[in-house]
């Protein structure tokens, strides 16, 4: 494949480890990234999917074709047709417009619990590995006490005592994913703790605010994506598994898990209707765990 | 990791009273563990509770009650006392096993939920059972072949049991095995013309029936636990298989391999005669993790199968707003979760023997 020379300029820039500013250091890390990517095929489709997700949620009014909440008790279970391509629910309504307007609920969901979850993970993780001593005991053993519950029984219980609604299910969600996010950011702080730009930084005065924002997160980023994009898959699974269990969000709210547990009285005359959601939710977290384990890949080739 | 483990031996040789010691101190160390972990355990599902947007005494009385009763009540329950106090009371409730009525079946929560283990019991165990024994080979088999065709089936066959949800799964397999080919039974432990005839030692139906030499039992009970133990059994597969393949990789890359090789050991004694033998420990802190992992599985998987244990309890409990049945119920499984990591820190140090 021959470059036009614009972009074979870019390339020979950003390939060229002779570096004449951080700047393009920077940007060679991601390219080289970007490269190894491109050449994992599994990851690069899992990259494929969350991105069509992204566009279908964000484009959902121009692609459901159907509005997602009109009933038509008249046009209830038909099966997929050329008018309803996934068939219609027990309302009537249009299955393909939900599943279109659930891929909305499933990425607020995610993203949400993921903006809570970060930084109150690497806080928790990275002040119990930069003080040590007590502190480190103490958070170290309250994160260990939310692991040992499995995580869905822990979301249950705490969205039971909030009650149903799909807020509360994000704030059940976000108690369970923290703590591997903790654990892994102490130990990343650990092993910078006593690194001598960490101790420059404490000779010239920084606070731990400072150091742990301006030294410690940069360092620490890479492999928190990396374990947030592998934990999305679960928190898809776990919003799914509590809206099976009508604890997640509320009819007549589009969510995928709700759906496929609507279906199930429907089973056996209209398979659709669990069948298709099921897929869906298949489908993205399958993505997520592809790229996440790709991009570990890429970060920590001993596994690849 | 193994590689730290490897420079320990090499170096640890202590006298034996020293060691004797250290074990000492390292059993106590992980009884307060567990001790701690316990007392947060309760702390949680006292919060839990407390934060309940039910009125607890209303759910006592009825709505219909006047003030005075309502007042009464209030105190009885101790209320009025302080949070430490109410807590205090709390445990010594759990102490005494006593974990309150179940508004749904009208029974002490206790009782319940000695009724309904045994069925989540055999049924997570199966379930790993069948996970490990196909998840552990393939893990190992996909290190070894790194980088063919058969570590990236294996990769995908993980990841798919890591993204599939596991109520979706149970709700096809019971639409195309139940319904159209008519294999399985729709769900439920045993025929209901088979109910109430065995009543062993075990409380497991399968163990029970063998026991009592009735094979007509056995089967059912087979038959009924065979499709939500194999769809248990493949979501641990997915984990083992994945956990194990990095463990060997670790193995394999150890100067110990390239020795054995040299001196011309062929490939099969190699990975699992000295390999596979190292990563026995790991896989045993695995295969507890996946069990607890599966406890999760089980509230959804007994939900779709109508499966009679601590899950199906849960939800069931769940819709009603049960809450003493829910909190008693999310206890349980906290404490099997202990249980079993206890467990498997006690067997780790019997079969590693660097903590003899």
């Amino acid at each position: 494949m021959t470059r036009s020379g614009y972009f074979s300029d870019l390339h020979d820039w950003l390939i060229n480890e002779e570096f004449t500013s951080s700047r393009q250091a920077r940007f060679h890390k991601l390219y080289v990234a970007w490269l190894s990517l491109l050449a994992n095929p599994l990851a690069l489709a899992g990259f494929a999917v969350i991105g069509v997700l992204i566009l279908v949620a964000l484009l959902a009014p121009l692609i459901a074709g159907h509005d997602p909440y009109a009933q038509d008790l008249a046009m209830a279970l038909q099966a997929p047709s050329a008018a309803h391509w996934f068939g219609t629910d027990e309302f009537g309504r249009d299955v393909f417009a939900r599943l279109i307007y659930g891929a909305r609920t499933t990425l607020y969901i995610t993203i949400l619990v993921t903006v809570i979850v970060a930084p109150i993970g690497f806080i928790i993780g990275a002040t119990a590995g930069y003080l040590g001593g007590w502190v480190d005991v103490v958070l170290m053993r309250i994160t260990d006490i939310f692991l040992s519950f499995p995580s869905l029984v822990l979301a249950l219980a705490f969205s039971a005592a909030l009650g149903p609604g799909i807020e509360n299910a994000v704030i059940a969600i976000a108690l369970t994913v923290w703590p591997p996010i903790a654990r892994l950011a102490r130990a990343e702080t650990m092993t910078f703790r006593n690194a001598d730009f960490v101790v420059a930084a404490e000779l010239q005065g920084a606070g731990m605010g400072r150091i742990l924002l301006r030294h410690i997160v940069p360092l620490c980023a890479p492999s928190i994506v990396v374990r947030l994009t592998l934990n999305m898959s679960s928190i898809i699974l776990t919003a799914a598994g509590l809206g099976f269990l009508g604890l997640g969000a509320q009819p007549p709210m589009a969510e995928w898990g709700a759906m496929a547990a609507s279906g199930r009285q429907y089973l056996l005359d209209a398979w659709w209707l669990t069948t298709v959601p099921g897929l869906a939710i298949l489908t993205v977290s399958l993505a997520f765990n592809l790229l996440g384990d790709g991009l570990r890949d890429i970060m920590d080739p001993r596994n690849g | 990791m193994s590689m730290s483990q490897t420079t320990e031996t090499s170096t640890a040789s202590p006298a034996r009273s020293s060691r004797f010691l250290a074990g000492g101190r390292k059993v106590a160390t992980s009884f307060a563990v567990i001790l701690t972990t316990l007392f947060g355990l309760l702390v949680i599902t006292f919060v839990v509770g407390r934060l309940v947007p039910a009125d607890p005494v209303i759910s006592v009385i009825g709505d219909q009650a006047d003030q005075a009763t309502y007042d009464r009540v209030y105190k009885e329950m101790g209320l009025d006392q302080p949070l430490y106090v109410q807590f205090g009371s709390y445990l010594s409730d759990v102490v005494r096993l006593d974990l309150g009525q179940s508004t749904l079946t009208k029974q002490p929560v206790a009782s319940d939920l000695a009724r309904v283990v045994p069925a989540t019991i055999e049924l997570a165990t199966l379930a790993t059972l069948i996970g490990a024994c196909f998840g552990i080979p393939l893990g190992v088999v996909a290190a070894v072949n790194r980088g063919t065709w058969i570590d990236h089936v294996a990769r995908v066959v993980g990841l798919l049991g890591y993204s599939t949800p596991i109520f979706w799964l149970g709700t096809i397999v019971i639409l195309i095995f139940y319904a159209h080919l008519g294999l399985i039974p729709p769900g439920g432990r045993i025929y209901i013309y088979n109910e109430g005839i065995i009543d062993g030692p075990t409380d497991s139906i399968i163990v029970d029936s063998l026991i009592a030499g009735n094979f007509e039992i056995f089967w059912s009970a087979i038959h009924h636990l065979l499709a939500p133990a194999i769809i248990l059994g493949y979501a641990a597969m997915a984990y083992l298989s994945r956990m194990s393949r990095s463990f060997m990789l670790e193995q394999l890359r150890q100067e110990y391999i390239l020795t054995a090789r040299a001196k011309g050991l062929g490939k099969r004694p190699i990975i699992w005669r000295h390999a596979f033998r190292n990563i026995r420990v790991q896989l045993l802190t695995v295969v507890a993790l996946a069990y607890c992992g599966l406890l999760d599985g089980t509230v959804l998987i007994e939900t779709v199968f109508a499966w009679p244990g601590l899950g199906q309890y849960l939800t069931s409990a769940l819709f009603v707003a049960d809450m003493n049945a829910v909190l008693g119920a999310v206890l349980l499984i906290g404490m099997i979760s202990i249980a079993i990591n206890l467990l498997s820190d006690i067997v780790y140090r019997f079969i590693d023997p660097r903590t003899r």
